[in-house]
C-alpha cells in the first residue's frame, strides 16, 4: 500500500544534543500507527516537526506523495496533518462551533458570522463521530472526553487525513475510551490514518496495527501488532529486558498506625472508614469520579470534611490543613506534581527543603550547608539524577521530579506518604525505581497510601486494596485475593 | 524541549548556556550591563554626569523610590502588585506633618503618621488575602482612598513650619552622604538578607512559583500574602517621612505618580511580573538605570516631555531583551 506519511533521514539537535537522529518513519493510510518510546525518546519531537511547531536540521518529509515544507502548524493543518495534545487546545469560554471554527468562521455577505451555518458545519462534523454535544455549549462545561471530541471534529473540519493523539487516554475511564476507540475505528474507515502516542501498552493491542518503537532518538523497529508481545516492546523501549516489572514485597505490616473512621464530605465521600499499617502499602482503586483524590485530600487537610475522625497511633487527631498533616508525620505526593508538588521555576533543592526550611534555621537564617547536606543526601539516597541542585525542577523528567517531591516529604520526617498516582506520566524504566523506593521506605517502617488507575500497579505492589465507587467503599481485597476482575466489579459498584 | 535532553545538554555544555538557564539564571546582569553602558554613554554627553555632586544628589534622588522599589519585589515575587505605593507616601508625609504641628512631640508625631501609613497596607494585605479581588483591583481602591484620604486631613494644601529638627532626616548628611542613602542602604542589606537567607523569603518565591504547591506544603498562604503587602506599605511610609523631612511639609499630593517608576525599576530588575522569579540586587539596579536616565536626561536638556517618551521605550527595551532571552532558552 502507498504510504500516506514518510519521513526520512530526519536530525533535529538542540543545544549539541541529537534528539532525533536518522529517523524513518511511515504510515499507511487507514491505518492506527502507535509511536511508543520513554520520555525523552523523541516521540514528541518527532511529532512537533511534523506538526510544524519544530524544524528539522535535515531530513526529509512527504505527505500523499507530495514533498512537504512545513513552517507553521497552520500549513501542516491546510495540508491535512492534525495534532491533537495531551493539554488540549480548546478555549473554555467559546462554544464548541467557535473553538472548531476559530479563525475561519463563515461568514455572511455583510461580513458578519453566520451563525446558523457555523452551528450547522459543526452539527455535521460532531455527527460523523455520533458525539451527542450542542454546538452552543461551552468548552469548560464539557467532559475531558467530550472535549477530546471536540479536538476532533476540529481536525475533521481541516478535512485532516492524518491525525496525530497525543497520550489521548491518561484521563479517560474506561467507558469514554472505548468511546475514543469506536470513533478511532470509523475514522479508520473512512480512510484517515492515525499516529497513537501512548504509555498504556494494553491499549495498543486493541486498537493499534503497526508499532513504531523510538529510544534515545533513533528508530529502533516497526512491526505489525499482532506479531508482537508486551514483553517484546518493553524490551524495545527500555534496550533491555525487564524481567520482573514489580519487585517483590517483603514487608510485614505491623501494628494500626492510622484509622480514619466515617469521613464523611457531603456529596462526595460517603461515611469512609478504614485503617493502615505500618510498614503497609494500601492501594485506593476507583474509576475517575469516585472520590479517590477527594478522599485522600480531605484526609490530609487540603480540602474541607463534614465529619469524620482520624486516630493517629491510638489517639485522636484534628487536621484541619495540611500543616497539622505534616506536624502528624503525613505528607502527600499529589496527582498533578507539576501543579500541587513542585514549584517548577525553582531548583531541586528549594523543592526539597520548602516544607521543613524551620530545621536548616540558625538564629533566623537559612544555613546553606546544613542546606546542602541535606540535599544532597537524599539526591543520593533517592537516585534523583540530575547535574546539580541547583537545576530547576522544570528541566528534570517525570521520574526525578517524582523522586524530588518524595525527597520534600522526607525531609519534613514523614511517616505515612500518600502517592496519588506515582507513576503517571513516567516511563517503564522510572517506574520500576519508584516502586522499588516505596518498597524500601516500608521497610524502613513508613507506611504508605497509593492511589492508582493503573490495576496492575494495584496487584503489583500493594498489601491491600481498598475499591471505591461514588465515595462509598465497596470493596477490601488481601494480596493473593487480588484480580484485576475483583477490582473493576467493586470499583462498578457492583456488590459482590 | 524534552526534559531529558534539556538536562543532558546542561550536563555537557556546562557554559554560560547553563549559568543563565538555570538557578543562576541572573536577569539582573543584563539590567547591570544596561546601567553601565547608559552611564558611559551619559558621561562622554554630560560633562556634569560624572561630577560628584550630580552623583550624590542622584543617589539622593534616587533612594527615595528605591526604598519603596524594595518592597514593591517582595509583592511582585508573590505575582502581585501594589498600586497603592504614592498615595501611602503622602498618606504618611500629611500626618506627620500634620501631627507635628498640633504640638505632638517628633518621634509620637512620627510613630503615629507611621501607622496611618501601615494602615492601608495592611487593608491591601487583608483583602488580598481573604478574597479573590486581584491585587490591581484592591490596591487601585487604596490608592485612590490614600489620595483621597491625604487631601481630607490637609484640606488640600501643604502642612508646612514644621521645626527644623524634623528636618534632619531629609536634608541631613552623614559624612559625604545624604542621610537617606545610608537607609536605602541599610533597606537594601536588609531585604537581601531576607529574601535569599530566610524561611520568608523562601516562601515568597514559591508562592509566586506555584501557590497551590506551596499551601499543601502546610505553609499559611494567607500570612505570606497578608505579610508582602505590610512590607511594600512600609517602606512607602519610610519614604514618606524622609520625603516629608526634606521638603519640610506634608504635601498631599507628593509621590504622585511615583508606582509607575518604582514599578519599573522592579521590573527593568529583571524580576518577573508573574512572580517567582527576580532578584533585590536586579531592583536596585532597575532603581538606578530609571534614576541615571531621569537625571541624565535632564542634565541634557530634554524636554520633559520627551523624557517620557524615552522612559518608556527603556522599560520595553529591558523586558524585551530578557523576554528574548528566555524564548532562546
Amino acid at each position: 500500500m502507498e504510504n500516506i506519511l514518510e519521513m526520512k533521514n530526519i536530525n533535529k539537535q538542540f543545544y549539541g544534543v541529537q534528539a532525533l537522529k536518522n529517523v524513518n518513519f511511515s504510515v499507511r493510510p487507514g491505518e492506527v500507527h502507535v509511536l511508543v518510546g520513554e520520555n525523552g525518546a523523541g516521540k514528541s519531537t518527532l511529532m512537533k516537526i511534523l506538526s510544524g511547531a519544530y524544524q528539522m536540521d535535515s531530513g526529509e518529509i512527504y505527505f500523499a506523495g507530495e514533498k512537504l515544507d512545513i513552517k507553521t502548524p497552520l500549513d501542516a493543518q491546510e495540508r491535512g496533518i492534525s495534532i491533537i495534545y495531551q493539554e488540549f487546545n480548546l478555549i473554555p469560554g467559546l462554544s464548541v462551533a467557535e473553538n472548531i471554527y476559530l479563525g475561519r468562521e463563515p461568514l455572511k455577505k455583510s461580513g458578519l458570522i453566520d451563525w446558523d451555518l457555523l452551528y450547522k458545519n459543526t452539527r455535521e462534523l460532531l455527527d460523523r463521530l455520533q458525539a451527542d454535544i450542542d454546538p452552543r455549549t461551552l468548552v469548560s462545561q464539557l467532559s475531558v472526553a467530550e472535549q477530546q471530541f471536540v479536538e476532533i471534529s476540529k481536525a475533521l473540519s481541516f478535512d485532516s487525513k492524518l491525525i496525530v493523539m497525543d497520550e489521548p487516554s491518561a484521563t479517560l475511564t474506561p467507558k469514554e475510551l472505548e468511546r475514543l476507540f469506536a470513533v478511532i475505528r470509523d475514522l479508520k474507515s473512512q480512510g484517515i490514518a492515525i499516529i497513537y502516542i501512548s504509555h498504556h501498552l494494553d491499549e495498543l493491542f486493541e486498537i493499534g496495527d503497526r508499532l513504531t518503537v523510538l529510544r534515545d532518538g533513533e528508530w529502533i523497529t516497526t512491526d505489525n501488532i499482532e506479531d508482537v508481545d508486551k514483553n517484546y516492546i518493553i524490551k524495545m523501549m527500555v534496550g533491555r529486558e525487564l524481567t520482573n516489572s514489580y519487585p517483590p514485597r517483603e514487608v510485614t505490616p505491623g501494628e494500626v498506625v492510622l484509622e480514619v473512621k466515617n469521613l464523611t464530605r457531603e456529596g462526595v465521600l460517603d461515611n469512609i472508614s478504614f485503617s493502615l499499617r505500618q510498614g503497609e502499602i494500601l492501594a485506593i482503586a476507583g474509576l475517575v469520579g469516585s472520590g479517590r483524590t477527594e478522599l485522600v485530600r480531605a484526609l490530609y487537610g487540603a480540602d474541607p470534611k463534614d465529619s469524620g475522625e482520624v486516630i493517629f497511633k491510638g489517639k485522636p487527631i484534628q487536621i484541619d490543613s495540611p500543616k497539622d498533616s505534616i506536624n502528624h508525620g503525613i505528607g502527600l505526593l499529589p496527582e498533578d506534581r507539576k501543579q500541587q508538588g513542585l514549584v517548577l521555576g525553582q531548583s531541586v533543592r528549594n523543592n526539597i527543603t520548602l516544607a521543613s526550611l524551620d530545621k536548616l534555621i540558625d538564629r533566623m537564617l537559612i544555613r546553606d550547608n546544613k542546606e546542602k547536606e541535606a540535599v544532597h543526601k537524599y539526591i543520593k539516597d533517592l537516585g534523583i539524577k540530575t547535574p546539580s541542585e541547583d537545576i530547576l525542577a522544570m528541566n528534570l523528567s517525570g521520574g526525578n521530579q517524582q523522586k524530588v517531591v518524595l525527597a520534600k516529604w522526607l525531609f519534613t520526617d514523614s511517616e505515612i506518604l500518600i502517592f496519588d498516582e506515582p507513576t503517571r506520566g513516567i516511563d517503564v524504566g522510572a517506574k520500576y525505581e519508584i516502586y522499588v523506593l516505596m518498597n524500601e521506605l516500608t521497610k524502613q517502617g513508613k507506611s504508605i497510601i497509593m492511589i492508582s488507575s493503573e490495576l496492575p500497579e494495584v496487584i503489583g505492589i500493594s498489601d491491600r486494596v481498598l475499591v471505591l465507587h461514588k465515595g462509598r467503599i465497596t470493596g477490601e481485597y488481601h494480596r493473593g485475593d487480588l484480580s484485576q476482575e475483583k477490582i473493576m466489579k467493586s470499583a462498578a459498584g457492583e456488590v459482590n | 524541549m524534552d526534559a531529558k535532553a534539556n538536562v543532558a545538554e546542561l550536563r555537557n555544555s556546562g557554559g554560560f548556556l547553563y549559568r543563565i538557564n538555570n538557578s543562576y539564571y541572573k536577569p539582573e546582569i543584563y539590567a547591570g550591563i544596561g546601567l553601565v553602558l547608559l552611564s558611559i554613554i551619559l558621561s562622554f554627553a554630560s560633562p556634569y554626569f560624572l561630577e560628584s555632586r550630580n552623583l550624590i544628589n542622584l543617589a539622593r534622588q534616587i533612594s527615595l523610590y528605591a526604598i519603596i522599589a524594595s518592597g514593591m519585589t517582595f509583592v511582585i515575587l508573590t505575582g502581585g502588585i501594589d498600586l497603592s505605593v504614592g498615595s501611602i507616601v503622602a498618606v504618611t508625609g500629611t500626618f506627620i506633618a500634620g501631627f507635628i504641628k498640633s504640638g505632638m512631640p517628633i518621634l509620637v508625631a512620627v510613630i503615629l503618621g507611621f501607622g496611618i501609613g501601615l494602615l492601608f497596607g495592611l487593608f491591601n494585605g487583608f483583602i488580598i488575602a481573604n478574597t479573590r479581588i486581584p491585587a490591581i483591583i484592591v490596591t487601585l481602591a487604596s490608592m485612590s482612598m490614600g489620595r483621597g484620604t491625604a487631601l481630607l486631613y490637609s484640606n488640600g494644601y501643604p502642612i508646612s513650619g514644621l521645626p527644623n529638627s524634623f528636618k534632619v532626616l531629609g536634608r541631613g548628611y552623614l559624612g559625604p552622604f545624604p542621610i537617606a542613602v545610608y537607609i536605602m542602604v541599610v533597606i537594601f542589606i536588609l531585604t537581601y538578607i531576607v529574601l535569599n537567607k530566610t524561611k520568608f523569603g523562601r516562601h515568597v518565591y514559591a508562592l509566586g512559583g506555584n501557590e497551590e504547591t506551596v499551601r499543601l506544603s502546610g505553609i499559611n498562604v494567607r500570612a505570606l500574602k497578608m505579610k508582602v503587602y505590610v512590607i511594600s506599605g512600609l517602606m512607602s511610609a519610610i519614604s514618606g517621612l524622609i520625603l516629608a523631612s526634606r521638603l519640610g511639609s506634608g504635601q498631599p499630593l507628593s509621590g504622585d505618580g511615583w508606582e509607575l517608576d518604582v514599578i519599573a525599576a522592579v521590573v527593568v530588575g529583571g524580576t518577573d511580573i508573574a512572580g517567582g522569579r527576580g532578584t533585590i540586587i536586579g531592583t536596585i539596579i532597575g532603581a538606578f538605570i530609571i534614576g541615571v536616565l531621569n537625571n541624565g536626561l535632564n542634565l541634557l536638556n530634554v524636554s520633559p516631555y520627551l523624557q517620557l517618551v524615552v522612559k518608556g521605550l527603556v522599560i520595553i527595551g529591558a523586558v524585551f531583551v530578557r523576554a528574548g532571552v528566555n524564548k532562546a532558552k
